[in-house]
């Protein structure tokens, strides 16, 4: 399948889900998912490239762990990003991500997210074989 | 919620008893109305916090209370260090310290109604709001190292401010025993072009008019006239204080099964007061504290140069500052009816000291510590005042806020964000912020009625009402 994402309600918050033919593939609509956050992906061009690199104990804190690298590079290099190439491998993923520094008329971003929460965190293979990925994001 | 879960206690106190788990009962203070809007997760997160090692007397909501990460949001909940109590990095969030700061500015509507439009648009170009934003202070390790000890002391100290400015800030504007060492270069990073910005979302920096006084005696010994003109500024410690919340929760989540602790939900993450891990969170969260404090104090003086620009001659002194997002060592009464040292959390809920207490500046002590309640764009805020009776009820607690009463999508769905700032304008509310699209998620129809929220509060003993205030000016990031 291909992959896709969407984003499901929480309280003052909002939850990042992304699906997949493979974790990487999942992981990687979950940030897309965050992106949408705070623009329209579609917006945002890949002019600059950067590398992730995440090791965790388990699929849940990968996810945690992918999004918080790019909640840190979003914050750091005022960067939005809408390209995620991903691979894992057993409790390591890595990434190139793609994406162009903040333009806020075009852009319009809408909030700042804050960090990836433990809340409804989800990782897992469904019966027909979709990963899907998922956590609440604080904003 | 579904009303027959509970107990009634009196008519704003809700209960739930102690059950499997619970080491304590949980209790919320809420009306009818209030209570069967709130979510079931507010119960469900209560009920686990309920579970917690060395809890004293019940994990409490307030009435603003919604499903948040762990703790709910609007969430209370204090720890005895000597019976195995814990700190939570998710029972503070994110948004560590993150307070209402408000500023007296001795103007009037009339004095301001001729410039508005100027003034909010030299405010909007002071202050750095909204995603992508940065300040202009840039600071050296070791600077950043005295920031992170002096909060509101080291920005005076540095030209930002006066020092009657930290008289009127909780814990006089610098938290005691911060560990800057045990801030991470991460943090640290993150913090860099931060410092004296609003951020985005639900912060703001508001000119509002004093609308309504409900208790002229408390009014008069906080200085408030119907018709006074105040700015509130709601903000906290920024990246950094994102940074290290992220960073302590995994922690946290990691060392749980080490510590013995079988949490019901691993969003509890937290670690025994008395335990190292324990001991640097709480130092990295006041280093935090901190940052928010200094960050608060920064934007004041911005906010003076605009209006010194604007209204040269006027005089804005700091009302008072205090955060909602936080975990604090306090004395209060325990179970066994003896005085304890306690780690108070208040998760998106506000210290509210009675009449007379040391803590509170003098010049307030009559009347009890100002409570800042901010509403959301387009809507009242209110001032409240600690009562005797708070201190019982709820470690001398309050509500925080309003609370979203849909999502950001079903907000942005709904509305746009050019006819919230045209709807504003016909109310006489000047609006500016750099995204539409974060107006139209910020729509005032998005959040619960704040006005209800802070009656039951007041109803219920938590803190009394002082004055409405409605917005004037509104920055929005």
């Amino acid at each position: 399948m291909a992959q896709a994402w969407e984003h499901f309600a929480h309280g003052a918050d909002i939850g990042v889900r992304g699906r997949g033919a493979t974790l990487a593939g999942a992981l990687s609509a979950a940030a897309t998912a965050m992106t949408a956050v705070v623009t329209d992906p579609e917006a945002v061009r890949q002019t600059d490239a950067i590398e992730i690199l995440c090791r965790a104990p388990t699929p849940e804190l990968l996810l945690v762990d992918w999004l918080n690298s790019l909640v840190y590079e979003m914050a750091t290099r005022r960067m939005l990003f809408s390209g995620f190439e991903v691979e894992c491998e057993g409790s390591v993923l890595r990434a190139r991500v793609r994406g162009e520094r903040v333009d806020v008329r075009r852009h319009q971003p809408a909030v700042e997210v804050k960090g990836a929460t433990l809340t409804a965190l989800d990782v897992h293979r469904g019966e027909d074989g979709t990963w899907v990925a998922q956590c609440v994001v604080d904003v | 919620m579904e009303l027959s879960r509970f107990e009634r206690h009196s008519e704003y106190c809700w209960a739930l008893p102690r059950s499997c788990a619970m080491r304590v009962p949980a209790l919320l203070y809420a009306d009818e109305d209030l209570l069967k809007d709130m979510d079931d997760k507010v119960g469900e997160q209560l009920v686990n916090v309920a579970s917690l090692p060395g809890i004293v007397h019940a994990a409490m909501a307030m009435p603003d209370a919604h499903w948040g990460y762990g703790f709910p949001i609007g969430g209370v909940a204090a720890f005895d260090p000597g019976d195995g109590g814990v700190v939570s990095a998710g029972g503070v969030g994110f948004d560590i310290s993150c307070g209402v700061r408000t500023l007296q500015t001795g103007l009037r509507r009339k004095d301001v109604e001729p410039i508005k439009e100027g003034l909010a648009h030299e405010l909007s170009r002071q202050i750095p709001a909204g995603v992508g934003s940065t300040g202009r202070i840039r600071l050296d390790e070791a600077e950043f190292d005295r920031m992170l000890t002096g909060g509101a002391h080291w920005a005076v100290q540095r030209g930002w401010g006066e020092p009657a400015d930290l008289e009127h800030c909780e814990d006089g504007g610098r938290v005691e025993d911060a560990l800057p060492e045990a801030i991470s270069s991460q943090a640290r990073r993150r913090q860099r072009d931060e410092m004296g910005t609003l951020g985005s979302g639900n912060h703001y920096l508001e000119l509002q008019e004093v609308a309504e006084l409900y208790d002229a005696k408390a009014a008069a010994v906080f200085g408030l006239g119907v018709g006074d003109l105040v700015v509130s500024i709601h903000c906290g410690s920024r990246g950094l204080g994102h940074q290290v919340g992220t960073e302590f929760l995994r922690e946290m989540v990691v060392a749980a099964p080490d510590f013995g602790l079988d949490l019901p939900d691993r969003e509890l993450a937290c670690a025994p007061i008395e335990s190292a891990l324990g001991g640097r969170y709480l130092g990295a969260m006041r280093a935090a504290m901190n940052c928010a404090l200094a960050n608060r104090q920064i934007l004041t003086q911005l906010t003076r140069e605009s209006f010194e620009r604007m209204l040269p001659g006027a005089r804005l002194r700091v009302f008072y500052d205090v955060s909602h997002n936080i975990c604090k060592e306090e004395v209060h009464d325990a179970d066994d009816g003896t005085r304890k040292k306690l780690y108070v959390h208040r998760k998106g809920a506000t210290r509210a000291f009675g009449p007379g207490n040391p803590a509170v500046p003098e010049v307030f002590r009559p009347a009890g510590q100002p409570v800042l309640i901010g509403g959301s764009m387009g809507t009242s805020s209110y001032i409240l005042a600690g009562t005797d009776a708070g201190e019982q009820l709820a470690f001398s607690s309050a509500c925080h806020g309003a609370g979203r009463a849909m999502s950001r999508h079903q907000a942005a769905r709904r509305w746009k964000g050019r006819s919230v700032v045209e709807d504003m304008a016909e109310r006489g509310i000047v609006v500016k912020s750099p995204s539409l699209r974060g107006v139209a998620e910020e729509a005032p129809g998005a959040y619960k009625d704040v006005t209800r929220v802070v009656q039951v509060a007041d109803a219920a003993g938590l803190a009394r009402r002082v004055a409405r205030l409605e917005p004037v000016i509104v920055l929005k990031g």
